[in-house]
């Protein structure tokens, strides 16, 4: 695979930009529609500079880009870093959540006070 | 079974992932589970096709625990391990973890909190890495997606089999 000298750099500025919950809901707005910088602050009861320097964030982590309209400077949604860096966090969830049941059941035997298994020879 | 509690993982910064989970049971019991290599091996040990023929735990601070996974078919092993830093138990431990032929640079620090409310225990685990670049290739392991597939089976099997085991 062939990896941008830059992505790393963008991997953690995702994870960074993922950790604010404004950020997350600009990026839920942003996922219905592009929007302008106005109309982005008007949920947030936010001032347009703060939102600015959310979109910044955002925009560094390339999560976000702007459309082509000089006027009102949408900003839309760019997916594709969003989903990878959600999708590796997924897979390691998954990992652990597989080891966490094993862990339930053990637990669960435990309390039933039932003799612990002998451990076998592999 | 246990109503299993919510898993989450988080990215802190530029070089932590934390998880956390609640469990059904008191954090002695989850301490333990962490901590006695008769215990430790029942749950860290379920890969399918693989056994666990080192679970070695010397539960002192500066001591030393390895594991070590042999695959049955091709005798192929992975093996980790690390060094006690502090051990407060049944409410914290910290220690190193560095895998033999590890796919991330340098050693990772894991730090397990444990916290009881009403009978259930609330997990938080740290793992903290050398660098960033450490703790992506964690996350982009392709190692993980295997074990990801093996646990799945497994779990099947635990369902149908837990406390009927030879």
């Amino acid at each position: 695979m062939v990896m941008r000298a830059s992505a790393p750099d963008r991997l953690d500025a995702t994870f960074a930009a993922l950790a604010d919950p404004t950020r997350r809901a600009i990026l839920a707005r942003l996922a219905q529609g592009e929007a302008s910088v106005i109309e982005l602050a008007e949920p947030f009861d936010m001032s347009q500079p703060a939102i600015s320097k959310h979109l910044k964030v955002l925009e560094r982590a390339g999560l976000i880009s702007q459309g082509r309209d000089a006027q009102r400077r949408p900003r839309r949604l760019e997916a594709a870093p969003l989903a990878e860096a959600t999708a590796w966090l997924e897979r390691y969830r998954r990992f652990w959540e597989g080891r966490f049941r094993q862990l339930d059941a053990l637990l669960d035997v435990l309390q039933d006070k039932r003799p612990p298994r002998k451990s076998t020879k592999a | 079974m246990t109503h299993a509690g919510m898993l989450k993982v988080t990215a802190i910064g530029e070089q932590e992932i934390a998880i956390t989970r609640d469990f059904a049971a008191p954090r002695r019991l989850v301490f333990d589970a962490y901590t006695k290599p008769e215990l430790v091996r029942r749950w860290l040990s379920g890969l399918e096709g693989w056994s666990m023929p080192v679970c070695e735990i010397d539960l002192r601070v500066g001591g030393a625990y390895r594991y070590v996974w042999r695959h049955l078919q091709n005798g192929a092993e992975m093996g980790m391990g690390g060094v006690y830093r502090e051990i407060a138990a049944p409410e914290r431990l910290v220690a190193t973890e560095k895998f033999d032929e590890s796919w991330y640079p340098g050693e990772a620090l894991l730090t397990l909190e444990l916290v009881e409310r009403a009978g259930r225990t609330f997990l938080t685990q740290t793992m903290r890495y050398e660098s960033r670049e450490a703790r992506e290739a964690v996350l982009k392991s392709p190692m993980e997606e295997g074990l990801v597939g093996s646990f799945d089976r497994l779990e099947a099997l635990l369902a149908s089999g837990l406390g009927s085991e030879a």
